[in-house]
């Protein structure tokens, strides 16, 4: 979805010439079409993603807004501390973009993979967090967010190829995207799992279950009401993301249950475990991580008494709580 | 020990003029930085001491600034954040600051804390944690260049903020970029928190090390206002290189018990001390 994300901001520098670009030496094959066209907008400022923060917020106090790009661990971790006082801090409209997050770098191995991005970020109070899950939502999620006033994260999938069937580009802050309703199960996700989640749902319906399925792209602010009303239709709800159990996902939505009193059972399913260094592809460490579509379909069937649950998750949630 | 290397048998009446002037804003930051830091009862005095003849000169002359909110006005970037008393002090000299918001200083629902945040009028920039200023000049100075516009960016830098990895990167960008509307002031006061720079960490040779970095590089007495004013001006800020200038200074500079005193960078005074302090700054020439 970088490639639709890129061209959308192409579309829109055209007609605002506050829109700048910065990158930390990355995106190749991704960024050559705002370089190319607005060359003097466009600057790749080394490997050096604090100054590439630190530039943007110097840039954004005079008016423009920069969106600084990297691959989604180097673009929020390592300039955490600049993110937050600069565009946070100090209120200033600076775009984070931040590519494949997850294991979409696959066997590029763990420096490469976004696990914390989306909770670090959603701590931020001034923060917007989006997390388009294919690429015309990640077009309209930007045409939608580009000139807040405060700063934004958008996680961008790495795969330009991923579309989620029946989301149709639908995006809107604050809101949830209801994929499909079912009565005995709801599933919510976020990012570009949510394909393998609506092939879970698939699958499940074949089993006769009925499985609600819900993105949330606007983590921040949070669908809080939205997910509220699906929440109370199930007595299951399980959360699906590619990130670590702690502070994404799973914990908004857990937040929300326990805040609402909303009474259902939450299983979360997330990335529990520290990485052990065997690489591999990204469907390789979603499975790993008990996040293929298989476990995800054993562990909603087991939550409804239906099967044995998905050994590899239970094992991985297990290696949370030693 | 003379006041200023400006202050000579001779000088012309013009520049003892600038002088006067220049003493005048420079003891009158210094007594409210000794106030206000007595008053809340709060430290870092010592670098803020260290840096007004710096602010004195910005201040009052070397800054295009005809309104804290005018769009094209210089930018000013205190990097050293802890200091920020002394830049409180030299924006209510300048007539932005009023007295009554100088005296909630650190008070509870106060704008001016220890460190600057940009809802302050006069503050560009919010700051607090060293190495990040430099980079955020960078971004003023290329929004500068988009806009074809003259202004300038000042980033005021302690030494041992250069401990700072960020700031050589930043560094090699302006340096890259020609950013030639970039000046610099390094603070060279030879403290840091727990000691002196040359014993933990140190920066030599620095005028050397930015001059690799690809800066015009200017060792000044820190102390001198009308010097570092003229040395300002002298600078080719169309074209060219980022400017630094390697401010000399003496950490706590004034008050004879705080003059590179490692207490005095986070100790506050006693009102004995106070007294002292006063009495000194006052009988400044």
């Amino acid at each position: 979805m970088r490639r639709a994300f890129i061209n959308q901001l192409v579309e829109l520098a055209a007609l605002d010439r506050r829109i700048l670009l910065l990158t930390g030496d990355l995106g190749y094959m991704a960024l050559e079409p705002f370089a190319e066209r607005f060359p003097d907008r466009f600057w790749n400022v080394g490997v050096a993603e604090q100054n590439m923060v630190g530039i943007a917020t110097g840039l954004a106090e005079a008016g423009y807004i920069p969106f600084v790009y990297s691959i989604a661990t180097f673009a929020t971790l390592r300039p955490y501390e600049f993110i937050r006082h600069g565009p946070v801090l100090q209120h200033l409209p600076v775009r984070v973009v931040g590519i494949g997050g997850g294991f979409e770098y696959g066997s590029n191995g763990a420096s490469h993979h976004a696990l914390e991005d989306v909770a670090v970020m959603r701590a931020q109070p001034g923060m917007t967090v989006v997390v388009p899950a294919d690429a015309h939502q990640a077009t309209a999620a930007l045409a939608a967010t580009w000139e807040l006033p405060g700063p934004v994260y958008y996680r961008v999938g790495k795969n330009d190829h991923v579309t989620v069937p029946g989301l149709d580009g639908r995006f809107e802050l604050g809101r949830l995207q209801v994929l499909s309703m079912g009565s005995d199960i709801a599933l919510v996700t976020m990012g570009a799992i949510s394909a393998d989640v609506l092939r879970a749902a698939d699958t499940l319906r074949q089993r006769g279950v009925a499985a609600t399925v819900a993105v949330v792209s606007s983590v921040r602010p949070a669908p809080l009401d939205d997910l509220a009303s699906v929440l109370a239709t199930v007595a299951v709800v399980m959360t699906i993301e590619a990130h670590y159990l702690d502070g994404g996902l799973g914990s908004l939505v857990a937040e929300l249950i326990a805040e609402r009193g909303v009474s259902c059972r939450l299983l979360r399913r997330a990335v529990t475990s520290v990485p052990s260094g065997v690489t591999g592809s990204e469907a390789f460490y979603l499975r790993e991580h008990g996040l293929s579509v298989d476990a995800i379909v054993g562990d909603a069937l087991a939550a409804l008494g239906l099967g044995a649950p998905n050994t590899e998750a239970v094992a991985a949630s297990n290696g949370t709580q030693a | 020990m003379p006041w200023s290397d400006s202050r000579q048998p001779g000088m012309s009446a013009e520049l003892d003029g600038r002088l006067r002037r220049h003493s005048d804003w420079a003891r009158r930051i210094r007594l409210i930085v000794l106030e206000q830091s007595r008053r809340a009862g709060v430290g870092h005095i010592g670098s803020a001491l260290s840096i007004v003849d710096i602010l004195a000169a910005l201040y009052g002359g070397a800054l295009e600034i005809p309104d804290p909110a005018h769009p094209d006005r210089d930018r000013v970037i205190l990097s050293k954040g802890h200091a920020a008393l002394a830049l409180y002090a030299a924006l209510h000299v300048r007539g932005w600051l009023t007295r009554d918001m100088l005296d909630t200083y650190c008070a509870d629902g106060s704008l001016l804390g220890v460190h600057p945040e940009r809802v302050v009028p006069g503050i560009d920039f919010s700051a607090g944690s060293l190495g990040q200023g430099l980079s955020i000049g960078v971004g003023a100075a290329l929004a500068a260049r988009l806009e074809r516009s003259a202004r300038r960016t000042f980033v005021i830098l302690s030494d041992a903020e250069c401990n700072e990895g960020a700031v050589w990167e930043a560094a090699m960008f302006a340096a890259h970029h020609r950013l030639a509307n970039l000046v610099t002031l390094v603070d060279l006061n030879g403290q840091q928190a727990l000691g002196y720079t040359n014993e933990i960490l140190s920066l030599a040779p620095l005028a050397e090390r930015w001059r690799a970095f690809g800066w015009d590089v200017h060792e000044v007495d820190g102390h001198d206002g009308p010097r570092l004013a003229s040395t300002i001006a002298s600078l080719d800020v169309d074209e060219g290189a980022p400017h630094v200038l390697l401010a000399r200074t003496v950490f706590g500079r004034g008050v004879s018990f705080m003059e590179a005193s490692i207490k005095w960078h986070y100790s506050s005074m006693s009102e004995q001390e106070y007294r002292q302090a006063l009495a000194e700054i006052e009988g400044l020439p």
